[in-house]
């Protein structure tokens, strides 16, 4: 696909309020301030692709007892039961909520994986200077912010049986460390999507059509 | 003429006519460029009032009560927080605090300082920050989801007691399309435009 920037000048494009401006002449030389914003001014989101790899390694490492251990401890009337995401989904869909086990399944445990798989592979495929199905990608990647957010539903069920269910040997439930694995899965996808820099994809394009361009003329 | 950067893709066009009510997107990568709408300001403004009296009902009211053999529980967000923090979850807790109630409330809390200004047409010190802060909150603000946490969570204990819908529930179910309206309905770069005096 063409390039199809309008303007020739290399130009640099506020992160923030998204104003487009005449790139300054050296690169360096201290932070460019947006005009109209004020927020600093990058090209590209500084270090994107090695940030985005530190998170999404740290996810991973952190999915395993996320998913392993039990997120929280449940005892009903003196009988305790502890339960990881995967046996609090099952619980749903034995009690015939299907549609929200669906919900809890997708949100918790295919959404995470999903999200960790496609910026590691977004990642990669910049770093490899691809020029495959940019317009894909691109849609991927928002694809992956909408969708995120979704897998804190577990984290807010925990809260909300800890804040309701206090009840001594009656009813009681209570934390337990698999949560914290599982938030921290959910907070480190979260960062990883906002360190990657969505541009990056199509310098690949922008390169490759300079050339063209210099052999051209 | 003016020029658009898409905020994905980087690609700079000219901007594209947009009739009342339309969208414009990235002709090179897809991603929505802006929503015009003749009243975006005044629309989203009364919006974002609404979401700000709702979202005070949604903390102040519990949202659900938990019946058991004559004792009754209930519960608002605070709490939620508050019985993490008390089994020495800090980690969790502040999570939840932040995604909750922290971001949501602070998401709103500048929206209305700088779109009532916007909407008077006056201007007040440190506008540009405080939209530059709205962006900012926004991926960290999940309050849609803590509505379907509290769905699953009801479920759960519907078998073992009686659950009880509490006021917050309702205002939380209105807060959510409010809030999700505002900040689809906002033209970002016409309150840019005004915040910098260039419209």
């Amino acid at each position: 696909m063409a390039n199809r920037s309008l303007v020739d000048w290399p130009h640099v494009q506020c992160h923030v309020c998204r104003i487009v401006m005449r790139a300054p002449q050296r690169e360096g030389g201290g932070a460019l301030g947006c005009p109209r914003c004020g927020a600093i001014v990058h090209r590209r989101k500084p270090e994107s692709l090695s940030r985005t790899m530190a998170f999404l390694i740290a996810a991973t490492i952190c999915y395993f007892p996320a998913n392993f251990y039990p997120v929280m401890e449940s005892t009903s009337l003196g009988r305790a039961q502890e339960d990881t995401i995967l046996t609090g989904i099952v619980y749903l869909a034995e009690s015939g909520m299907w549609p929200l086990a669906a919900i809890v399944f997708i949100a918790s445990i295919v959404v995470p994986i999903a999200k960790i798989v496609s910026l590691l592979g977004l990642v990669l495929s910049v770093r490899w200077r691809s020029r495959w199905r940019p317009r894909d990608r691109a849609a991927t990647y928002r694809i992956v912010g909408l969708v995120g957010r979704w897998s804190m539903v577990d984290v807010y069920v925990v809260t909300i049986l800890v804040a309701l269910v206090h009840m001594g040997t009656l009813a009681n439930v209570e934390v337990r460390f698999g949560a914290v694995f599982f938030a921290a899965v959910v907070v480190l996808t979260i960062l990883a999507a906002e360190s990657f820099d969505p541009r990056l994809i199509w310098d690949a394009l922008e390169e490759g059509n300079g050339r063209e361009r210099a052999r051209a003329s | 003429m003016r020029i658009v950067g898409c905020q994905e893709c980087d690609a700079v066009m000219e901007e594209p006519f947009v009739p009342d009510g339309g969208a414009a997107y990235c002709i090179r990568c897809g991603a929505l460029l802006f929503r015009r709408h003749h009243r975006t300001i005044e629309v989203c403004f009364a919006l974002v009032v609404a979401a700000a009296i709702l979202f005070v009902v949604a903390n102040l009211y519990p949202f659900l009560a938990f019946e058991i053999q004559g004792q009754m529980t209930q519960t608002t967000l605070l709490h939620g927080v508050r019985a993490l923090l008390d089994q020495g979850e800090r980690g969790v807790a502040s999570l939840v605090f932040m995604t909750a109630i922290a971001s949501p409330a602070a998401e709103i809390a500048l929206l209305l300082y700088v779109l009532g200004p916007v909407y008077f047409g006056r201007r007040v010190p440190g506008m540009a920050a405080a939209f530059r802060w709205v962006e900012r909150f926004r991926p960290w603000s999940m309050m849609e989801v803590f509505l379907i946490g509290i769905f699953v969570a009801g479920v759960k204990l519907a078998d073992l007691a009686e659950i009880v819908p509490g006021t917050a529930l309702w205002a939380f179910g209105l807060l959510i399309p409010i809030l999700a309206a505002a900040s689809n309905f906002l033209d970002a770069e016409l309150v840019w435009r005004r915040i910098a005096g260039e419209a």
